[in-house]
């Protein structure tokens, strides 16, 4: 791991102007993701601001019916939130899924989105990945890409976001707050979150330098059947080959997202149209203009049986 | 044949020409390595100070420092185990303020103030920890090395089901979750033990938890 320094934060204003005067500043919370791969000197920041203990910890309701969930909040402390388990069922069956106990008990909110892809490659600094090393290449394309995405993806790269939480904030039209250091903030919906992956696919999301993110809101509740079905390796610990989450009505219609399909949780809003009319339907308009690997083209209809199980359910 | 003394002896012969052979490789002279790397920064270090196993703890370390390193290295409490130091196995698995995380994972110097418990606060040979006391009852391990961090993560994991965390095989979010060995295996899916003990492992918790398996 290279050297850096360290502060401790106790205010948003503080931690933006800590890292908007010092190089090389990452900010720090849960610690999970960025550690990791700063012992592996993929992340190699000179100064750390710890914003763990900003008072960004709460769960609120809004003027408008819905949740303001601060950045700070731990993944196991959002799955167990009384009202998130009752009204937002989607987003408690999502975090439960990823991960493990110890790693949810210090993961936080705004970490979740900004977790970096598991793709191998992007670990094993022996090898090219244009998210690591910009221009270096691609060793996923022709490489092993079982994992890897099937929509969205470009030449330079094909990762997947990994998060669970992600999708099920996607499903549930969530917003994302942030602040820079100047104290402009702003509320970025979630599907104008992350960047397509492109020629820079280092570019992960739209936020700038130093910006930070502190809260993700939640618009009011949408009832329905929220089903989180997540199909993986082995039956637990394991990030997502492909996940569905979905809320459906009673009437048939409903919402679906995907995980482990591409850069960010996979929603089309106009596919899902067709969700009363079955999981083909849905899954063809989802993952139209897909292009698959020598190794991943099961993801296509294991999405659509996936989807089909989930409706399935849904309907008792 | 050689007798063990004389393969002792052209061990070490072979271990004495290999580094000398060394050692002429690395000849550089003195003054194009001083040139090549300046006088070496002595790297940053912070202060912390926590509270372990009941004890107040102040330490000044490489801001790199995991609180799995100060623990082992610096305060000596080996107890807490490095497996993976990424987070995948579980063998760092300490409580603290009354949760179980990744001890890896983590640096020493953001727990300022905070109350950390190892296998060592947990109990002691003299006097075990009731989950102690079970995985010795029930053949919790094999090796052991896993063990530690498996028992700091059990005893949470019972805090955690009587706090109502819901988990992944919790069928009902609304409802309380209960201590069964499919809740038990789910939650403790984050502790890996090579040796497969998991099935005893499992009977232990629940030994503990005073249901019946």
């Amino acid at each position: 791991m290279k050297s850096f320094t360290y502060e401790r934060v106790d205010s948003a204003a503080a931690a933006t102007a800590a890292f908007a005067r010092t190089p090389g500043a990452r900010f720090i919370a849960g610690g999970t993701n960025l550690l990791d791969l700063m012992k592996l000197e993929i992340e190699t920041p000179s100064h750390l601001v710890d914003v763990s203990r900003l008072a960004l910890d709460k769960i609120e309701a809004t003027a408008e019916g819905g949740l303001r969930i601060g950045a700070m909040v731990r993944n196991t402390d959002l799955a167990s939130d009384a009202r998130v388990r009752r009204d937002y069922g989607l987003l408690t069956r999502a975090l439960v899924a990823g991960a493990s106990g110890q790693l949810r008990n210090k993961a936080t909110t705004a970490g979740n989105l900004l977790q970096r892809t598991r793709c191998p490659y992007f670990y094993d600094t022996n090898q090219p990945c244009n998210k690591r090393q910009p221009g270096s290449g691609c060793a996923a394309i022709g490489g092993f890409n079982r994992l890897h995405a099937v929509v969205g993806a470009s030449d330079a790269c094909i990762a997947t976001h990994p998060s669970d939480m992600a999708v099920a904030m996607r499903a549930l039209d969530a917003t994302i707050e942030t602040v820079d250091a100047a104290g402009k903030v702003r509320a970025i919906p979630i599907a104008d979150f992350y960047r397509a992956p492109g020629k820079t696919p280092h570019l992960e999301t739209v936020l700038a330098p130093g910006e930070l993110i502190t809260a993700v809101t939640l618009p009011k509740p949408v009832g329905g059947t929220h089903i989180y079905h997540k199909v993986r390796d082995r039956a637990s610990y394991a990030f997502a080959l492909i996940a569905v989450g979905a809320i459906v009505q009673r009437d048939g219609t409903g919402r679906v997202a995907l995980g482990g399909v591409g850069y960010k949780p996979w929603r089309v809003e106009a596919a899902e149209a067709a969700l009363p009319r079955g999981a083909k339907a849905v899954a063809d308009g989802l993952l139209a203009g897909a292009k698959t690997t020598h190794e991943n083209a099961y993801k296509l209809p294991l999405v659509e049986r996936t989807l089909a199980g989930v409706v399935a359910q849904a309907k008792g | 044949m050689q007798t063990p003394e004389e393969f002792e002896l052209s061990r070490r012969g072979v271990l004495v020409g290999g580094a000398a052979s060394v050692a002429t490789v690395t000849l550089v002279p003195i003054g194009t390595a001083t040139a090549a790397t300046p006088p070496a920064k002595s790297p940053p270090t912070a202060k912390v100070a926590f509270e372990v196993n009941g004890t107040k703890r102040e330490l000044e370390l490489d801001t790199r420092t995991s609180l799995l390193d100060a623990l082992r290295e610096h305060l000596h409490l080996t107890g807490t185990k490095k497996g993976c130091d990424h987070g995948q196995c579980g063998a760092c698995t300490v409580i603290v303020d009354g949760r179980r995380i990744n001890s890896c994972l983590t640096l020493a110097v953001m727990h300022e103030g905070e109350k950390i418990t190892t296998i060592e606060g947990l109990g002691t040979p003299d006097k075990m920890h009731a989950m102690q006391d079970a995985f010795v009852t029930h053949d919790g391990y094999q090796c052991g090395y896993c063990t530690p961090g498996q028992i700091c993560s059990a005893v949470a994991v019972l805090d955690e089901i009587r706090a109502g965390v819901p988990s992944h095989v919790t069928a009902d979010l609304a409802a309380a979750p209960t201590v069964t060995k499919v809740e038990l295996r789910e939650r403790m899916s984050g502790n890996i033990c090579r040796c497969g003990a998991y099935s005893n492992i499992i009977d232990a918790i629940t030994d503990v938890a005073g249901v019946k398996a």
